[in-house]
C-alpha cells in the first residue's frame, strides 16, 4: 500500500488542526480536555452510556454535511480524520450570545448543576440540524442518551420541544462552513506513533493488502465496543484498521430478495431501510444504545464482536440471514447462525473481514417479531433478546385456524451465544397456530436453553420471560398493536 | 473594570419569590462553568490514582510496590506510612482509614496511591502491584450480617405506647416483609479534589464536597496539622445528592498529601467505576413488620424491625438510621408502636447519606402495612391511608414524642385526589384491568410528611459574609454549596429582597472555610433555610447600620430611613444605594457582616427518643399511575400528579426543579436502580452500562406539578419557605405503590402483592407469578 498520510487533518469549530504525533488511541474527549484546552465537554464514564461527553461531527456525505452527535470519550481522535468537530464551546456566538438552542434550555431551567449540559447541549444542537417537523418520539430518541441525575428531564424535553418548534426548516449553524476542499487526501491516513499504527484505508483492496501485511491487527468500526477496551480495560491498541474510509462497506440496498447491508452501514444509516422494510427490526435499532450510539455503531461491528447480547444476531438469525467474509481469497457467504461458534469464538478465517449481510424478507402468511426485555427500556443491554418467525398456511384471524409451516426462533442472553429454540421450534412446525400449541411449545425452552444469573437477570427470570414472549408473540397475531405489550414506540417511526 | 450601572425602577430585580434562573445557568451552558477537574493545570501538577482492595474482608499479607514506583512517569506512591497525622477520615467515630493497613474490609477500600505525571501513567502503574491476601469470611448481606448479630453500632429501639398489647388485642392481624434496595447517587461529576501547597504548613483544597469544613477538618487531622493550615474552596458541585457528604474527605486528604509530599498541585479525579465502588451509598433494607388494626383498617398497634447494610463502617449510619426510624410513622399516626433498628456490619462499601438520609426507606415499610391492610380488608389502600393520616388537635403526637403542629395532609390529600381525578381513574382502571388479560393498570396516591433539621442538633447552625464594597456592589458568601438545587440564587435572593437592591449587584462566591467557618454540610434539605436565615442576619446588620449612619448624617430619626429598590429614603429626600454606600465608606461605616443562624425551638433527647428533633415537616402527595406487563414485568409510568409544600417559595422555578428531579430520582430508586452485589462482595453494577437511572424516556408523558398555594411555614423560616431538597424524592413511592396496584389487580385486589424494591422488570414479574400462585392454590 503507498505510504500514507501521517496527518490527522480536521476542523474544530473553525480552525483547521493538524495532528502528528499523538498517540492513535487517543480518545476525542482526551485530545480536547487535554491537548486542546476545552473542558467545557465532560467526562461522565468514559463507556459512551452518559452522554456528558456528547459532540458534534460534522461529516461530508455526497453534496452536503451530515452533522451528529457522538460520544466522545469512546471515539478515537484519527477517525475524525476529514470531518468537522463541534464542541460546546462553539455553539456560543462570538460575540458572547447563547445559540437559540442555550437560550431555550436557559428560559426553560434546563440545568441544574449543568454537568451534563454541555453534552445535552449538543445533542438538541444535532437535533437541531434536522429540517422538517420534530415528534416528541424523536425528541426523545435524541436525549435518551444523555442523563440527567438533577432535572427529571421535564425541562429538557420542554426545551427540546421548543427547539424543534423554533427551528423547524431553518436550522440555525453558529459556524462557519469550513473550508472542506482544504481536507481532501491524496493518500489514505496511515500514522505511526510509537509502538502504534493506525490505518485508514479507502477500499477494499487496500484494507485486504493492509490485513494481509498486518495480520494481528484490531479492525476498527464506530468503536462504540473497540472504544471501551481503550477507556475500560486500559488495553493499547498496536495496529488499527479503521473501515469508515470505505464507501463500499456501507452501503445499504433493498434487492428482489431482501436487504443487503454493508458491514459498515450505521445503524442509524440502515434504520429508514429497515424500518420500511422490516418495521420490528426497525423498532429494535431505535432500541440499540442512544442515538450517539446508533450514529457510528455498525450492525457488522455488533454482530463481529460476537456477544451473546448483541441485539442484531437474534433477529438476523430468525430471519436466516447470510453472513458475506472476505479476505484475500476471496468472499465467503455463511448462514448467520453458523457464524457463532461458541462464546468468544466466531468462524472467522485469517484475514477476513465482515463485507456484508443479507436479510431476505418475510414472506407471505409469515409472522415476524423481535422483543428486546431489560431493565430499563431505552439504552440499556438486552437481559433477554427474543426473535420469532413463523411460517404459516394463512394470516391468522381469516377464518381458520392457520398449520405452522416452518418456524425459526432465536434468543439472545440465553445461552453463550445467540441461540436457536430447536425444541421448541419443533413443537411448533406442524401444529395449528392456536392457544394450545403454544402452551405446548413454551415449555420446551426449559430444553433448549440453561441461562445463567447476572446483574441483568436471574436464571429463571429469563426463562420465564422466554416462554413468556412466545405467548407475547401468538397473542400479537390476533390482538391489536399495544394490547399484548407497552407500546412506547409509535407505529409508524418516520 | 467598567463601573457597574444599576437599574432603579419600582422593584428590586430578583427578590424573594421571583422564579430567578440558576445563577450559573449561561455559564453551564456554554461550556463555561469550571467543576474541579476543569480547574487549568499547573505547572509541576501531578495526577493521582487510588488503587484499592480487591478482596471483601482480608489481610493484606504483602503488598510490593516496587514495580508500581519504578514506572516511568511515576513520582511517588503513597500508603498509610506517608501518613503524618491520623490515618482516619470519618465523619463521626473513627472507622474509615484513609489508606488500609493490613485490614481490608470492602472491594474497593483504598490501599494506596499513585503519583504520576498524568492520569494515565498512574493507572496504568499501579496495576504492577503485587498485593496477596489471607482471605476472611465476607459477610455482604443484611441477613447474614443480621444473623451474627454482626453490628456498626448497637440496635436501637423506640416504643410509644404499649405496642405488645395492642397487638394481642386487635380484630386483624398481619405480618409481612419488604425488602428495600439502595441507591447510588449517580452524580454526573464524579468525586474530585486539587490540593496546592502553600507556605508554612499550608494547603488550599479544591474539593468536590458539600461539607468543606468537614474536608477541612480530615484533611488537617491526616496532615497532623492546625485546621487554620488547610483552606477549602468549594465553587460548585456536578451533583452530590448526599454523595459528598462524608465522601470527598478520603479524597480530598489524598491530594493533599500527595501535594504535600510533591510540593506541587495535585489532582484527583475518580473515573465512574471507581466511583461507584469505592464510595458509600444509600442503605438498603430488609424489614419486618407485625401490625394489628380495627376493621376499618386503622391502626391499634404495630412492630417494626428495620435492619439496614451499613457496610465496613459507622460513617453517618447512626443519624441516618434514626431518621428511619423517625419517619417509620410518615403521615399516619401510631398509637403503640415498637420500632427496632439495626445497624448491620457487612463488609461491603459504608453506606451514607443520600437525599432523604434513610427517612424514605422508613417511609417505604409504613407505606406496605397500609396497603396490606387494604387487600386484607378488600378497601382502596387510599381510604386505609387517609383513616389513618395524623390529626390536628388529636392524634398527633408522634411515636418520638413531637406534637405535630402544622398537619396539612387533609387539605392537601383533598386537593390533590380531586386535582388527579383519583376516584374516576380508579374506577377506569378496575374496568380496564377487567377488559385486559395481559396489560394491567395500577394506581395509587401516597403522602409524605418529613422532618426538617438535622436530628444531630449542634449542626443546625449557619454563618454567612456579606460585603458591600465602596460602589455598591455587593460580595455574599455563606457556608452553603451550589450542587445544582439552586441554593446559591435562593439565598442572593434573599439578601436583594432585605437589602432592596437589585441582584445583579450581588456577587455569588465560592464557599471558603476561610470565609465562613465551621459550618454544617448543605444537606438534610437544610441550606436555604439556614443559610438563608444567616444572609439575611448579615443583610440585617448591614441594613441597620446605614440606616443609623444616612439617619445620622441627615439629620433624619432613623424610622424615617427607608430602604426602596435601589435606593433609600431618608426623610423626603431620595439617594441611590450606592450613594449612601460611598458616603458611609467616607464617613468610616464599616460594611462588612457577618450573620450567624442557629435553628430554634429543637431539642431531643437521644437516650430517651423523645422530643423535638425537627423544626417543621414539609409535606407532599403524588398520584401514580402505571401499566404493567404481565408477561415480562415490564412497565412504564405513565401519569404523575404532584401535589408539594414548599412553604412560600423563596424561588418557585428552582424548587419546582427540585420536585422533579427529586421525584424522578426517587423513581428511579424504586424502578430500574438495581445494585448487585455478588457473593464475593464484588459491586456488579459499577457503570452506567449496568446500573440504570431513569433516562429522560421513563419520565412520565404526564406530569403535573403543583406547589400548594398561600401556605406560608407556620414557623418562622426564612420569608416563610420550607426546604425543598430532600421531602419530593419520596413522592416516588407512589410509582411503587401504583406497580404493587397493578400487581394486586391479579389477585382481584384481596392478595398481598409481594413486591420488593428495586420494582425492575424482573422483581415485578416475580411478584405477578406469586399473584398468580396464591390466587391459583
Ligand atoms: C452505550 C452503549 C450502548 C450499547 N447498546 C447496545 C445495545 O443496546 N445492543 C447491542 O447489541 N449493542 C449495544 N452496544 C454495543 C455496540 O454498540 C454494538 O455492538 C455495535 O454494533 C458495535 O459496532 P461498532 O461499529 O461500534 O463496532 P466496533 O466497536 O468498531 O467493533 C466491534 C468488534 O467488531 C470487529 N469488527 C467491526 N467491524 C468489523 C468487520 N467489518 N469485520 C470484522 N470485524 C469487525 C471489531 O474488530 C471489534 O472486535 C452498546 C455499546 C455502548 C457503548
Ligand atoms: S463520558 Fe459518558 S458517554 Fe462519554
Ligand atoms: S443538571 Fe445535573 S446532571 Fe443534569
Amino acid at each position: 500500500m503507498a505510504v500514507g498520510s501521517q496527518t490527522i487533518r480536521f476542523f474544530l469549530g473553525e480552525e483547521l488542526q493538524e495532528v502528528r504525533g499523538l498517540d492513535t488511541n487517543t480518545t476525542v474527549l482526551n485530545y480536547l480536555r487535554l491537548q486542546a484546552g476545552r473542558r467545557g465537554t465532560k467526562e461522565g464514564c468514559a463507556e459512551g452510556d452518559c452522554g456528558a461527553c456528547t459532540v458534534v461531527v460534522g461529516r461530508p456525505v455526497g453534496d452536503h454535511v451530515e452533522y451528529r452527535a457522538v460520544n466522545a470519550c469512546i471515539q478515537l481522535l484519527p477517525t475524525l480524520d476529514g470531518c468537522q468537530l463541534l464542541t460546546v464551546e462553539d455553539v456560543r456566538s462570538s460575540t458572547g450570545e447563547l445559540h437559540p438552542v442555550q437560550q431555550i434550555l436557559f428560559n426553560r431551567n434546563g440545568t441544574q448543576c449543568g454537568f451534563c449540559t454541555p453534552g445535552i447541549v449538543m445533542s438538541l444542537l444535532a437535533l437541531s440540524q434536522q429540517t422538517g417537523p420534530i415528534s416528541t418520539y424523536e425528541r426523545q430518541l435524541a436525549l435518551v442518551g444523555n442523563l440527567c441525575r438533577c432535572t427529571g428531564y421535564g425541562p429538557i424535553l420542554d426545551a427540546a420541544q421548543d427547539v424543534s418548534e423554533k427551528i423547524e426548516g431553518t436550522p440555525e449553524q453558529p459556524w462557519q462552513t469550513p473550508a472542506w476542499n482544504q481536507l481532501q487526501r491524496t493518500s489514505p491516513l496511515s500514522i505511526e506513533v510509537g509502538e502504534k499504527q493506525f490505518f485508514a484505508p479507502q477500499s477494499v483492496q487496500e484494507l485486504i493488502q493492509l490485513l494481509d501485511e498486518f495480520p494481528q491487527s484490531i479492525l476498527l468500526a464506530g468503536g462504540t465496543d473497540v472504544g471501551l477496551w481503550v477507556t475500560k480495560q486500559q488495553q493499547a491498541l498496536d495496529t488499527v484498521i479503521y473501515l469508515g474510509e470505505i464507501a463500499e462497506l456501507q452501503t445499504t440496498a433493498f434487492d428482489q430478495k431482501g436487504l443487503v447491508l454493508g458491514a459498515m452501514a450505521t445503524y442509524q444509516a440502515a434504520l429508514p431501510l429497515i424500518a420500511e422494510h422490516v418495521p420490528a427490526l426497525g423498532a429494535l435499532i431505535e432500541r440499540i444504545g442512544s442515538m450517539q450510539i446508533r450514529n457510528v455503531g455498525t450492525i457488522g461491528g455488533n454482530i463481529a464482536n460476537g456477544s451473546p447480547i448483541g441485539d442484531m444476531p437474534p433477529p438476523l438469525i430468525a430471519l436466516n440471514a447470510t453472513l458475506y467474509l472476505r479476505n484475500s481469497s476471496g468472499q465467503r457467504a455463511l448462514p448467520l447462525e453458523d457464524f457463532f461458534i461458541d462464546y468468544g469464538k466466531q468462524d472467522v478465517r485469517p484475514g477476513e473481514f465482515v463485507e456484508k449481510i443479507h436479510i431476505p424478507l418475510p414472506p407471505k402468511h409469515s409472522l415476524f417479531n423481535v422483543y428486546k426485555v431489560s431493565k430499563r427500556f431505552d439504552q440499556d443491554i438486552s437481559a433477554v433478546c427474543g426473535a420469532f418467525y413463523v411460517q404459516l398456511d394463512a394470516m391468522p384471524g381469516e377464518g381458520r385456524e392457520p398449520l405452522i409451516v416452518a418456524a425459526r426462533i432465536c434468543f439472545g442472553g440465553m445461552a453463550g451465544t445467540p441461540a436457536r429454540a430447536f425444541h421448541v421450534e419443533q413443537r411448533l412446525q406442524g401444529n395449528r397456530w392456536n392457544e394450545e400449541t403454544i402452551n405446548k411449545a413454551r415449555v420446551m425452552m426449559d430444553q433448549d436453553y440453561a441461562p445463567i444469573t447476572d446483574m441483568r437477570a436471574s436464571a429463571s427470570y429469563r426463562l420465564q420471560v422466554a416462554k413468556n414472549l412466545l405467548r407475547r408473540f401468538y397473542l400479537e397475531s390476533y390482538m391489536d398493536r399495544g394490547a399484548a405489550r407497552i407500546d412506547r414506540q409509535p407505529a409508524v417511526s418516520r | 473594570m467598567t463601573a457597574l450601572t444599576f437599574k432603579k425602577s419600582g422593584s428590586i430585580q430578583g427578590g424573594v419569590r421571583a422564579p430567578q434562573p440558576h445563577d450559573s445557568a449561561a455559564k453551564q451552558l456554554s461550556g463555561q462553568a469550571v467543576y474541579i477537574c476543569d480547574m487549568p493545570d499547573v505547572t509541576g501538577q501531578v495526577h493521582i490514582h487510588v488503587a484499592y482492595s480487591a478482596q471483601a474482608h482480608a489481610r493484606v499479607i504483602k503488598m510490593d510496590l516496587s514495580e508500581v514506583r519504578a514506572y516511568p512517569g511515576v513520582i511517588c506512591v503513597l500508603t498509610a506510612d506517608d501518613i503524618p497525622g491520623e490515618n482516619d477520615v470519618s465523619p463521626v467515630t473513627p472507622s474509615d482509614p484513609v489508606f488500609a493497613k493490613g485490614l481490608v474490609e470492602y472491594v474497593g477500600q483504598s490501599l494506596f496511591a499513585v503519583v504520576a505525571e498524568s492520569l494515565a501513567v498512574a493507572r496504568l502503574a499501579a496495576k504492577r502491584a503485587v498485593i496477596e491476601y489471607q482471605p476472611f469470611e465476607a459477610l455482604i448481606d443484611v441477613e447474614t450480617a443480621l444473623a451474627r448479630d454482626h453490628y456498626v453500632l448497637p440496635s436501637k429501639t423506640l416504643r410509644k405506647g404499649n405496642a405488645a398489647r395492642a397487638l394481642e388485642s386487635t380484630p386483624h392481624r398481619l405480618q409481612g416483609a419488604l425488602k428495600i434496595g439502595g441507591q447510588d447517587h449517580f452524580y454526573l461529576e464524579g468525586q474530585a479534589a486539587f490540593a496546592m501547597p502553600g507556605e508554612d504548613q499550608d494547603v488550599t483544597i479544591y474539593s468536590s464536597t458539600q461539607h468543606p469544613s468537614e474536608v477541612q477538618h480530615c484533611c488537617a487531622r491526616v496532615l497532623g496539622i492546625p485546621d487554620h493550615c488547610v483552606t477549602v474552596e468549594v465553587r460548585r458541585l456536578g451533583g452530590g445528592f448526599g454523595g459528598k457528604e462524608s465522601q470527598p474527605a478520603l479524597f480530598a486528604a489524598i491530594a493533599a498529601l500527595a501535594a504535600k509530599k510533591t510540593g506541587q498541585a495535585a489532582k484527583l479525579v475518580l473515573d465512574r467505576d471507581d466511583d461507584m465502588i469505592m464510595t458509600g451509598k444509600r442503605h438498603d433494607f430488609m424489614t419486618h413488620y407485625d401490625v394489628g388494626f380495627d376493621s376499618n383498617g386503622v391502626i391499634q398497634g404495630i412492630e417494626m424491625t428495620l435492619a439496614s447494610r451499613c457496610g465496613m463502617s459507622a460513617d453517618l449510619s447512626g443519624a441516618i438510621n434514626d431518621r428511619t426510624v423517625f419517619h417509620a410513622d410518615n403521615a399516619y399516626f401510631l398509637e403503640h408502636v415498637t420500632i427496632h433498628s439495626h445497624r448491620c456490619k457487612t463488609h461491603t462499601v459504608s453506606n451514607t447519606a443520600f437525599r432523604g438520609f434513610g427517612g424514605p426507606q422508613g417511609m417505604m415499610v409504613i407505606e406496605r402495612v397500609l396497603e396490606d391492610i387494604a387487600r386484607h380488608l378488600g378497601e382502596d389502600p387510599l381510604l386505609i391511608r387517609r383513616r389513618n393520616l395524623y390529626g390536628q388537635k388529636e392524634r398527633n403526637i408522634t411515636p418520638y414524642g413531637m406534637v405535630i403542629e402544622d398537619n396539612i395532609l387533609d387539605t392537601l390529600l383533598d386537593q390533590l385526589e380531586q386535582d388527579a381525578d383519583y376516584q374516576k381513574r380508579r374506577q377506569q382502571i378496575q374496568a380496564f384491568n377487567w377488559e385486559s388479560p395481559v396489560l394491567k393498570k395500577g394506581l395509587a396516591l401516597t403522602p409524605v410528611k418529613f422532618g426538617i433539621s438535622f436530628t444531630t442538633k449542634h449542626l443546625n447552625q449557619a454563618g454567612a459574609l456579606i460585603h458591600i464594597y465602596s460602589d455598591g456592589s455587593i460580595m455574599l458568601n455563606h457556608g452553603g454549596i451550589e450542587m445544582g438545587q439552586g441554593l446559591y440564587i435562593k439565598v442572593a435572593q434573599v439578601v436583594a429582597e432585605t437589602l432592596q437592591v437589585d441582584i445583579d449587584r450581588i456577587k455569588i462566591t465560592a464557599a471558603s472555610t476561610a470565609k465562613v467557618p465551621n459550618t454544617s454540610a448543605t444537606a438534610a434539605s437544610s441550606g436555604s433555610d439556614l443559610n438563608g436565615k444567616a444572609a439575611e442576619v448579615a443583610a440585617q446588620k448591614l441594613k441597620k447600620r446605614l440606616q443609623v449612619f444616612a439617619a445620622e448624617h441627615y439629620g433624619e430619626t432613623t424610622e424615617n430611613v427607608c430602604f426602596m429598590p435601589n435606593q433609600i429614603c431618608i426623610g423626603n429626600r431620595v439617594i441611590p444605594f450606592d450613594d449612601l454606600v460611598k458616603q458611609a465608606y467616607l464617613n468610616r461605616v464599616s460594611l462588612s457582616a457577618t450573620g450567624f443562624y442557629r435553628t430554634p425551638e429543637i431539642n431531643f433527647d437521644a437516650d430517651t427518643q423523645q422530643g423535638r428533633p425537627f423544626y417543621y415537616f414539609a409535606y407532599g402527595a403524588a398520584v401514580s399511575e402505571v401499566l404493567v406487563d404481565t408477561l415480562t414485568g415490564e412497565y412504564q409510568v405513565s401519569r404523575v400528579d404532584i401535589l408539594h409544600d414548599c412553604g412560600e417559595s423563596l424561588n418557585p422555578a428552582m424548587d419546582k426543579g427540585q420536585i422533579e428531579g427529586g421525584f424522578i430520582q426517587g423513581m428511579g430508586w424504586l424502578t430500574t436502580e438495581e445494585l448487585v452485589f455478588d457473593s464475593s462482595g464484588q459491586l456488579k453494577t459499577h457503570a452506567p452500562s449496568t446500573y440504570k437511572i431513569p433516562t429522560c424516556a421513563d419520565r412520565p408523558p404526564v406530569m403535573n406539578i403543583n406547589i400548594l398555594e398561600n401556605n406560608p411555614n407556620r414557623v418562622e423560616t426564612v420569608y416563610r419557605s420550607k426546604a425543598v431538597g430532600e421531602p419530593p424524592l419520596m413522592l416516588a413511592i407512589s410509582v411503587f405503590h401504583a406497580l404493587s396496584d397493578a400487581v394486586a389487580s391479579l389477585g382481584d385486589y384481596r392478595q398481598r402483592p409481594t413486591l420488593n424494591a428495586p420494582a425492575t422488570p424482573e422483581a415485578v414479574l416475580m411478584a405477578c407469578e406469586a399473584m398468580h400462585r396464591e390466587v391459583n392454590g
